[in-house]
């Protein structure tokens, strides 16, 4: 019977992980996106269910934390605003860590503490374990930090830090040969292993500046993934190390294409603290000055008005002004008027991989709307206006042209060719990396000053007036 | 044995996630994020199945915390996922 039981609740957890691989497989497209989720959250629900018939379970303890995990998530997920979302797939990633941590600790502290059944495999997933999931929750913590400004998002650089890393990745190695050697009685080097990697977590996350968060996200929401992957092989579970490793992909390639977006390898952003550097470069290189043609709520109707084309652009400004709600406005007056509009959106604009998609999304611009950077490129010729929103660098020439740019080389959208360019914009301070953007001066270039969500508000004014 | 056996496992699984979520649309990689969150919550089930009857207070408290944060990761990521996906919709298909 036992074993009927155990066989019944494995064969379950494979089901459930064809439901997570349909689901996933079904978020290939908006339109089945959704149905995918619920799919997913299917196969979800059956792993749990079927985990809940394990013989000799506590079943009261189990459901304090049920209950209470529900409660907190079902909150925290009906009332995080859109623009918040970054944070909250941060603090998500962490606690996916921090749970996988304590699962190993819960398997250490009952099973081999004290005893010396575990073979050197398990020693070594278990330090590997604690090692991923406890860079992942104070890693992730920091990024939260970063991204809700609660700390400076500026990359936080001091001398030596490398050997510093060093040093805790030596640390790592001496205090896991030791555990390894005798894991019975290693609960001391156990217990400061899981206090370096919360160490390490936070090393490797503080140098990296606010821009490059895309990344970072992307990658510890890969790390939260390869933790319950091996926290799967600490309790010889299928389905953990299924669904770890599905995690873990994802946020590999999406590294990789964020990456990819900014011309940088994952060590240089990882490593290089890229906003002090290129501060200091582009002192020297302020190459295009000129005259800014300022324009006026009016000025900017008149040019919308004529237009037979316009795409927004909209970068990180986008989302601190809220202006999403106004722009949507906008663009459906625009198509009133028989205007054809578009929103293009590169990749890394934003704080995470498609962030600005889920801003206009929530502001109900239809998603055939929103088309990639690789889309609009070759018909830039053919737009009448660009209005950029909030973006600096990814519409900034100088990644084309300016071989001693600090990002030249990144694909950006290439805004600068089309007919007509308004730059909503506060101020002419230059954006995050610091750099000036040749953009502003160009002839076909007019700068619209002011809070991006007022200044909107005005041209519907005009519209309206 | 069972090592290997899980090895391959997890070798397949990372070959197979990579062919899906190449797939994805840069469009929903949001989404993609918080619901691949939701999946990394899946230690949940195996924090269940391991929080067994008899532990002193210091495994209660680990059990029931790797319970809780995992829950948490799990239904926050799913209904987030949903909240944002139902946003998602086509011209004129929306209303």
């Amino acid at each position: 019977m036992n074993i009927d039981l155990n066989l019944l609740i494995n064969f379950t957890y494979i089901l459930s992980a064809a439901l997570f691989i349909f689901g996933l497989k079904m978020l290939a497209s908006p339109a089945t996106a959704r149905r995918g989720n619920l799919i997913s959250s299917i196969g979800m629900l059956l792993a749990i269910v079927v985990a809940l018939l394990s013989q000799g379970i506590d079943y009261q303890y189990i459901a304090i934390g049920l209950i209470l995990g529900s409660l907190i998530g079902v909150m925290a997920a009906k009332m995080v605003a859109m623009t918040a979302m970054p944070e909250m797939v941060a603090i998500f990633n962490g606690f996916g860590g921090a749970a996988s941590l304590l699962l190993a600790w819960f398997e250490y502290h009952g099973k081999y503490q004290d005893h010396d059944e575990s073979s050197l495999f398990t020693s070594i997933i278990l330090i590997l374990t604690i090692f991923i999931g406890g860079m992942t929750f104070s890693g992730s913590m920091i990024a939260y930090g970063k991204l809700s400004e609660k700390i400076s998002s500026a990359p936080y650089l001091f001398a030596g830090q490398h050997i510093v890393n060093f040093l805790i990745i030596l640390a790592v190695l001496v205090l896991g040969a030791l555990f390894v050697m005798n894991p019975g009685q290693g609960n001391l080097y156990f217990l400061i292993l899981i206090g370096v990697a919360l160490v390490f977590g936070v090393m490797s996350v503080i140098p990296i500046g606010g821009a490059d968060m895309p990344v970072v996200i992307s990658l510890l929401n890969s790390y939260s993934g390869l933790a319950a992957c091996a926290a799967g092989f600490v309790i010889t579970n299928n389905i953990l190390i299924v669904a770890g490793a599905l995690v873990g992909a994802s946020g590999i390639i999406l590294t990789n294409i964020m990456c990819k977006a900014m011309n940088r390898s994952l060590a240089n952003v990882l490593f290089s603290g890229f906003g002090s550097v290129k501060t200091s470069g582009a002192a020297g290189s302020v190459v295009q000055q000129g005259e800014v043609k300022p324009a006026t709520a009016e000025d900017v109707y008149h040019i919308l008005e004529a237009a037979d084309t316009v795409t927004f652009v909209p970068g990180y400004g986008l989302a601190v002004a809220q202006a999403q709600h106004q722009v949507r406005e906008l663009g459906e007056i625009l198509e009133k008027n028989d205007t054809e509009v578009s929103y293009a959106i590169h990749p890394v604009a934003g704080r995470m991989p498609g962030h600005m998609n889920v801003l206009l999304a929530e502001a109900n611009v239809p998603y055939d709307q929103l088309i990639e950077m690789d889309e609009v490129n070759p018909n830039m010729e053919t737009i009448d206006v660009a209005v950029i929103i909030g973006a600096n660098d990814v519409v900034n020439p100088a990644a084309l042209n300016d071989e001693s740019s600090p990002i030249y080389g990144m694909p950006i959208i290439e805004v600068h060719r089309a007919k007509t360019v308004i730059v909503l914009k506060r101020s002419m301070n230059p954006g995050f990396a610091g750099i000036q953007n040749a953009l502003f001066f160009n002839d076909n270039t007019r700068m619209f000053f002011g809070d991006a969500k007022a200044s909107i508000t005005n041209l519907i004014a005009e519209f309206k007036g | 044995m069972v090592a290997v056996f899980l090895t391959l496992v997890l070798v397949l699984s990372i070959f197979l996630g990579f062919e899906l979520i190449a797939k994805v649309p840069s469009t929903l990689h949001t989404p993609l994020m918080s619901g691949s969150n939701a999946i990394s919550g899946i230690t949940l089930v195996g924090a269940i199945a391991s929080l067994n009857t008899g532990n002193d207070t210091m495994g209660l408290i680990l059990g029931v915390a790797a319970v809780t944060l995992a829950t948490i990761n799990v239904v926050g990521g799913y209904v987030v996922t949903d909240r944002m996906l139902g946003m998602f919709k086509k011209k004129d298909g929306g209303k």
